[in-house]
């Protein structure tokens, strides 16, 4: 019964949220009923785990190689060209979004393809996201990424990185 | 009838004094919980999708029910420079005709696709009036996917009604006139000279492709409405025709004069037949046919040169004349099949036609002769029988499932219930004001939805606030879930809801809905897959633009060399991907409307810049909390000039000059 008491707090919790940037500007996704759907699953706790983030990743599903593995990191830079680069560079200046300099060294690979492929939770949710938020002012869209889109994304962040 | 009034008494209804009395201030008529039976609270959907057609604005509205709330005016016959629906290179030949480009037209009724018998959520379709067309709608994207053009045709009214599998649509012609390419003939020659027909168009069960199967050539007549045949009768059709007098002036008068028009009930699967045993004759026509590529997100138009015409004169058992009393408009088929329901405007009864009956009068012969070369049936003979004195005017009737018909009356202003086995006046409600067509979902299918009906009216008057000589339009809500008819709510609608047809909300909201075109299939052929790919060619005296834009910039955003004399084509794909997140173009100065690009999507204005000097673009739709940042600028120079064509974001191409 508590955790159905904890489970209606945090949904209310969620919809006081959607509500006050009912704005569209500061909204990813506008759609209040499906806001709540996809956000129902992840809110069961309120232990958010910055250093995984949240969505379907986590250190257990996904394999990073000790080298680069060059095919997946050229599927990456293809996607970064069409969703990616118009806000991002692969220095460190920022454009709309920070650079991508040096991203796998400050943040695990999860946290990183947690965030590209389910950015509106993180972003009412983690803290250096929301910190990152006052800095761009802008959410970063929700770009429809696939499991794979993400994972070939990571591996050129890497690359990006030097990983050879 | 006793019985009912000491029920209604004894529960207490003041309602029901008040309808005996009819009111004429409406606010009396409505009781204490109609607000709680139309409220939908904020932020939960409505029941019911309500397609009403925008009559002479030439679009279609998407209401919901029972909130009377406005989702979407999605254009269709008329452009809309808010969408750029008519005015990007990409959606004008949508508007295509054998008469060029046509703005405008006017959209009466909205017809579901069906499967089985019951809307099957894939498409709406649309009839335009002046210039005869049929418009498909995809219910996934809300967009205009199809429209063609009807040949041999004037007033495309009577359309576009579908059969049980939308194996058709029809499209009747409201004018009779003489057959494309019939030369120069004198109106008074109507009698010789002017024919009806009546365009059978084959709808593809996957694509929703349209194309004219065949034409029936009929006796000049006006076509007014139509309801396919369903269940028993499915495989016929029933048409409403008036002016059988063949006026061809003061239809007013000279097409009243008569008792009886006709209801003209077709075979259609006897026309197949004659198809089949190459009876068809080919004439050579023109129309144009326009379809939209939810790939490259372009129209192609392409002009159609022949029609497959069956005279149903000579070709006997596909068409017969029902007599039915003075000038009938609405001509509905119940649930059932069997009973076939017309209503004329200027008579005092509800005919109701028994499809068994009309079945054995054909097999009998039981027929008053011809009306040129179409045998007559006779009235007693296919009448299943009359609802007696319901009202003046009946116009159009909608069904329940539950036995019960309900129809207009546009003279006294009212909705009557009225049961169909033993024909008895169930209950009335008045219409503010004069109401024409009426809808409950599914009301025209196997399965009616029956728990609301909506009247549209004709005239407004005093219901809402004045705004100057043009009042807004309307239509009004009645809780039909029992006995009695309660109007539960007014809402104001966009140009004139004539007909409207609504569906359970998960019928579309679970179809399948598009949410953004991605990025990975588009093939439109100026499409930009990122920014890296945006650039500016010159090719002669055209320039084109394959531009980007995203929260919140667009890419290139300066560009300089444009010529005075140039032509300019903005390609402009949106790259987020993203539901609800369209950016929208204006530059100053175009000659025609803004862009809404869609996730995804590429879409091109064309841009004639008419004097030199900077011209600034902006994107219009609110999109970001940097929204007012997404901006750029064109510079366009003398045609003679020397200034080299450049493109650039974030830096300056040539360097900046500023000191």
């Amino acid at each position: 019964m508590k955790k159905v008491l904890i489970l209606l707090s945090s949904t209310a919790l969620i919809y006081a949220c959607g509500g006050s940037s009912s704005n569209k500007s500061n909204q990813g996704s506008t759609n209040q009923a499906t806001q709540t759907e996809s956000t129902t699953p992840e809110s069961k706790s309120d232990d958010y785990d910055a250093t995984r983030g949240e969505g379907k990743f986590t250190s257990e599903n996904i394999t990073i190689g000790a080298t680069l593995d060059t095919k997946l990191a050229k599927a990456g830079e293809e996607i970064q060209g069409v969703k990616c680069s118009s806000c991002h560079r692969l220095t460190e200046e920022k454009l709309v979004g920070p650079g991508w300099k040096g991203v796998t060294q400050r943040r695990k690979p999860e946290w990183i393809m947690n965030f590209i492929t389910n950015p509106e939770p993180m972003i009412d949710k983690d803290p250096a996201v929301q910190a990152q938020l006052e800095l761009c002012l802008v959410r970063m869209p929700n770009q429809s990424l696939t499991e794979d889109e993400a994972r070939n994304i990571y591996e050129f962040m890497r690359k990006n990185d030097g990983v050879k | 009838m006793k019985k009912n009034i000491i029920a209604v008494a004894a529960t207490g209804i003041v309602l029901a004094t008040m309808v005996s009395c009819k009111p004429k201030n409406a606010g009396n008529a409505v009781s204490g919980d109609a607000a709680q039976k139309s409220f939908v609270a904020p932020g939960k959907y409505d029941e019911y999708y309500n397609f009403v057609s925008g009559g002479f604005s030439g679009q279609l509205a998407v209401y919901g029910l029972p909130s009377g709330r406005l989702f979407r005016v999605i254009p269709v016959f008329s452009v809309d420079p808010e969408k750029g629906w008519g005015y990007s290179e990409e959606t004008k030949p949508m508007l295509n005709t054998s008469h060029g480009f046509v703005p405008w037209d006017d959209l009466h009724h909205p017809e579901l696709s069906q499967t089985n018998g019951e809307i099957d959520g894939k498409w709406v379709f649309g009839n335009a009036n002046n210039t005869p067309r049929l418009a498909r709608i995809d219910l996934k994207t809300f967009k205009t996917a199809e429209i063609i053009e009807l040949p041999n045709s004037g007033g495309n009214h009577s359309s576009p009604f579908g059969t049980e599998n939308t194996e058709y649509i029809v499209a009747g012609t409201r004018f009779s006139v003489p057959e494309d390419g019939a030369g120069d003939v004198p109106i008074n020659t109507y009698k010789k000279n002017f024919k009806g027909h009546i365009s059978f168009v084959s709808v593809d069960k996957e694509s929703g492709r349209m194309k004219i199967a065949f034409q029936l050539k009929t006796p000049g007549v006006n076509f007014d409405l139509a309801r396919c045949g369903r269940a028993k009768s499915h495989g016929w059709f029933f048409f409403s025709c008036y002016n059988t007098e063949q006026a061809n002036t003061l239809l007013e008068v000279n097409a009243s004069q008569k008792d009886k028009d006709f209801i003209m009930a077709v075979n259609w699967k006897k026309a197949e037949e004659y198809i089949k045993q190459g009876k068809g004759v080919k004439k050579s026509v023109k129309y144009a046919h326009n379809v939209w590529n939810e790939e490259t997100h372009t129209a192609t138009s392409t002009i159609e040169k022949e029609v497959l015409v069956l005279d149903v004169a000579e070709l006997k058992d596909i068409c017969y004349f029902i007599p039915c009393p003075k000038s009938p408009h609405g001509c509905d088929v119940d649930p059932t099949g069997e009973f076939i329901v017309g209503s004329g405007k200027l008579a005092a009864v509800i005919p109701v036609f028994s499809f068994d009956k009309l079945q054995k009068a054909i097999s009998e012969k039981a027929f008053d002769g011809d009306y040129q070369g179409i045998p007559v049936v006779k009235y007693e003979a296919a009448l299943y029988g009359e609802v007696k004195k319901p009202g003046l005017g009946p116009l159009h009737t909608e069904f329940d499932g539950k036995g019960n018909a309900y129809t207009s009356f546009f003279v006294s202003s009212e909705v009557v219930k009225w049961n169909i086995k033993d024909l008895a006046v169930i209950d009335r409600v008045p219409t503010f004001y004069s109401v024409g067509h009426l809808c409950i979902p599914g009301g025209n299918t196997r399965k009616p939805s029956p728990k609301y009906l909506i009247a549209y009216n004709k005239i407004t008057k005093d219901r809402y606030l004045p705004t100057g000589p043009e009042l807004t339009q309307s239509a009004q809500i009645y809780d039909i879930s029992g006995e009695k008819m309660q109007l539960i709510l007014d809402f104001p609608t966009i140009g004139e809801p004539h007909y409207a047809q609504a569906a359970p909300a998960d019928v579309i909201r679970n179809n399948g809905q598009l949410k953004i075109y991605k990025i990975g299939e588009n093939k439109h052929p100026y499409v930009s897959k990122g920014e890296g790919e945006a650039k500016v060619i010159r090719n002669g005296k055209t320039v084109h633009v394959n531009m980007t834009s995203i929260r919140s910039h667009f890419a290139p955003d300066n560009i300089e060399g444009i010529k005075l004399g140039d032509e300019v084509y903005f390609h402009i794909t949106n790259l987020e991907q993203d539901w609800d997140v369209p950016h929208g173009f204006g530059i100053k100065g175009a000659n025609n409307a803004e862009l809404l690009i869609m996730p995804g999507e590429t879409t091109t204005l064309k841009w004639v810049p008419d004097r030199t000097g900077i011209f600034p673009m902006y994107c219009t739709d609110f999109c970001s909390a940097l929204h007012q940042e997404m901006q750029g600028y064109v510079r366009v120079s003398p045609a003679n000039s020397t200034v080299p064509l450049t493109f650039s974001i974030g830096t300056n191409i040539p360097k900046a000059e500023n000191k």
